[in-house]
């Protein structure tokens, strides 16, 4: 489904990927550790195509086609979404209009809503003022209505506490069909910097990015563990 | 009285406004008497009728209170709909109502400015809007002043009154003709919100692309008394400058300005609202959203808070959408006493990219995605007006969106 050959990419001048690899066939799901700063949010950034991401070199192909230099909205409307870390709040604009603008499968807004305890943000100003849970959930609801074939998650458990974690556990599932087994098509990249979520997804395939570069690829529940008893150093030099 | 008053006029027919470019009134003629004679709503041409319907105004006084229509200096169409209002041309008015003279220029001066006094010395009527005591006329009452020929002036002035413990909600809708390319409005506007009552008052502006606007409004607030404004100009005009003036005389009386404009290339604004809050626990409200593509817009807001346990906030937010335009805010809070909570937020730039990439990545091309943004800062959401009103302002923002961008 996706694929990154030898990605480098600069922010402001500065190299935050240096020759990347990446392939994610269909209906799998892989999950990114790393520590902050470590280039894991860059890597989603530039698959979706923002613009501060600029690609010195390498290719990124999506369902086959090369899309290292589509405009963001062309490789939305491919199939590729992204719930954003801490998205931006947009003054005036109702939660409720931008989720009509996501719905792609014409899904009840309200009826989604309600299921997700969601009904009283909708007639909110998009993302202002909301709480880390609440953006969280926005960003999967929005994910959800959109119904990307390639679901990319940065760190969609950081600020929401123990109760919305096992609503957002199951949003998330719902977005990569883990409910399906034989015939699931979608894919998904999750970045994780706590790892919480391996307890409400089955990931696939785990790997460590550090300093621009993919190290460690593996088992997602071993490569955590590891990294919890030995840190991400010990497990860059394990090199795997 | 009349004669002190128009002595005071002539002396002040050439002294220039504090504010905005100096106009040659002289370039500006003013209609023949019978230039618009046998007008009325029947008369108008498809062109006129389209181009009224098009600045917020309903023909056919469905859904209206009052209507009250003048085009240059002839009245084409006034009537009321509701016991307990007024809506009258202003020379009627001032004949019907001696005590009329007591009010008429005490919120604006006659000699304010050249303006001001080519008001009161080429007199071209204008309306008169009172409710009664006790009267809630709820259902808006729609007022439009319109232009129709080229290089003219329309000198107008209106009073609107709502007396103890009534309410108004007034639209206006100030546009020219489409055949009309250049023109001086003049509009004295005079609003006196007696003790417990409550006026809305919106206004929308949709002028031609070498159009002058001087407004010069005076609004005098009671006891508990409510001014709500709401002013809108998305269209081009080449040069508008108003600064109205509120004064909040009784306690608990409120006044709220809320301001949307935009200026597309060529264009000059320069508006912005003063509230005086001269009794104690008043409040006050400026806030504008200002967006140019091209032109230049001074965005003021003078606070001042003259006793104390009064409470007064002024925003002045603006985009620029091209690197030619030019955002001014200007917004100043002068307390006099201790015990005054005045504040004030201004913030002048671009549209955040962020905020269009996400929009992006939610599958809306680039323009859809700053469309949306726009919209979406111009959406002032205005506490304590009527839904008809509100609509009205979001049709008006809707409509100017495609040009604006």
């Amino acid at each position: 489904m996706l694929e990154v050959n030898d990605l480098w990419v600069d922010v402001n001048g500065k190299q935050v990927l240096k020759g990347v690899d990446l392939n994610i066939p269909s209906g799998e799901t892989h999950i990114l550790f790393g520590k902050n700063g470590s280039g894991k949010s860059s890597l989603l950034m530039t698959v979706m195509g923002f613009r501060r991401y600029k690609i010195r070199q390498g290719r990124i192909c999506f369902k086959g086609e090369d899309i290292t230099r589509m405009p963001i909205d062309k490789r939305a409307r491919m199939g590729i979404g992204l719930a954003f870390q801490k998205p931006p709040g947009i003054r005036g604009v109702k939660t409720r209009d931008i989720f009509n603008v996501c719905n792609t499968n014409e899904v009840s807004c309200n009826a989604l809503a309600e299921k997700f305890e969601f009904s009283e943000l909708l007639e909110r100003e998009l993302n202002v003022g909301f709480s880390g849970g609440e953006m969280k959930k926005s960003e999967l609801l929005q994910l959800l209505l959109q119904d990307p074939d390639f679901v990319m998650l940065d760190e969609p458990e950081s600020g929401v506490d123990l109760e919305n974690l096992d609503i957002l556990g199951k949003a998330i599932n719902k977005l990569l069909q883990k409910h399906l087994w034989r015939t699931r098509a979608k894919s998904g990249l999750v970045i994780s910097h706590l790892g919480f979520i391996l307890n409400y997804i089955d990931a696939d395939a785990g790997y460590v990015l550090m300093d621009g570069h993919i190290h460690c690829r593996g088992n997602p529940r071993e490569l955590f563990k590891g990294i919890q008893r030995h840190g991400y150093r010990e497990c860059v030099e394990c090199q795997r | 009285m009349s004669e002190i008053r128009k002595s005071r006029a002539e002396l002040a027919i050439d002294k220039k406004a504090v504010f905005g470019p100096d106009v040659d009134l002289i370039q500006y003629g003013v209609p023949a008497e019978d230039a618009s004679d046998g007008l009325n709503l029947e008369t108008l041409t498809h062109e006129d009728r389209a181009q009224i319907i098009h600045s917020g105004v309903d023909l056919d006084d469905q859904n209206r209170a009052g209507t009250f229509l003048q085009a240059d200096h002839r009245i084409v169409h006034c009537a009321v709909k509701q016991p307990g209002l007024e809506v009258l041309p202003m020379a009627t008015a001032l004949d019907e109502h001696p005590w009329l003279e007591e009010l008429y220029w005490q919120a604006v001066p006659v000699d304010a400015d050249k303006y001001t006094a080519q008001a009161e010395l080429h007199f071209q009527n204008g309306y008169f809007i009172r409710a009664r005591a006790g009267q809630h006329v709820t259902t808006p009452i729609q007022a439009c002043l319109y232009m129709t020929h080229d290089k003219s002036a329309q000198n107008v002035h209106n009073v609107i009154i709502a007396e103890e413990g009534s309410e108004l909600n007034i639209i206006t809708g100030c546009t020219t003709a489409p055949r009309l390319q250049s023109g001086l409005h003049i509009g004295i506007s005079e609003f006196y919100v007696k003790r417990g009552a409550k006026l809305t008052f919106t206004m929308i502006h949709d002028w031609a692309e070498d159009v002058v606007v001087r407004p010069r409004s005076g609004i005098v607030v009671e006891e508990d008394g409510l001014f709500l404004s709401n002013y809108v100009s998305l269209k081009p005009v080449r040069s508008l400058q108003m600064y109205p003036t509120a004064r909040l005389t009784g306690p608990g009386a409120v006044a709220r300005f809320h301001s949307i404009l935009a200026a597309p290339p060529g264009c000059e604004l320069d508006t912005g609202a003063r509230v005086l809050l001269e009794a104690s626990h008043t409040r006050a409200e400026i806030i504008s959203r200002t967006i140019t593509t091209g032109g230049t817009i001074r965005a003021r807001g003078h606070l001042v808070g003259l006793k104390p346990d009064v409470k007064a906030h002024l925003e002045c937010h603006g985009l620029i959408l091209a690197d030619e335009g030019v955002i001014h805010a200007i917004p100043e809070l002068e307390g006099h006493k201790a015990g005054v909570e005045m504040s004030h937020e201004a913030a002048v730039g671009k549209i955040d990219e962020e905020e269009i990439e996400y929009l992006m990545a939610r599958g809306l091309t680039e323009e859809e995605a700053t469309a949306t943004i726009v919209r979406g800062f111009l959406n002032v959401q205005i506490e304590g007006l009527p839904p008809e009103l509100q609509a009205e302002v979001d049709r008006a923002i809707e409509e100017s969106e495609k040009s604006m961008l």
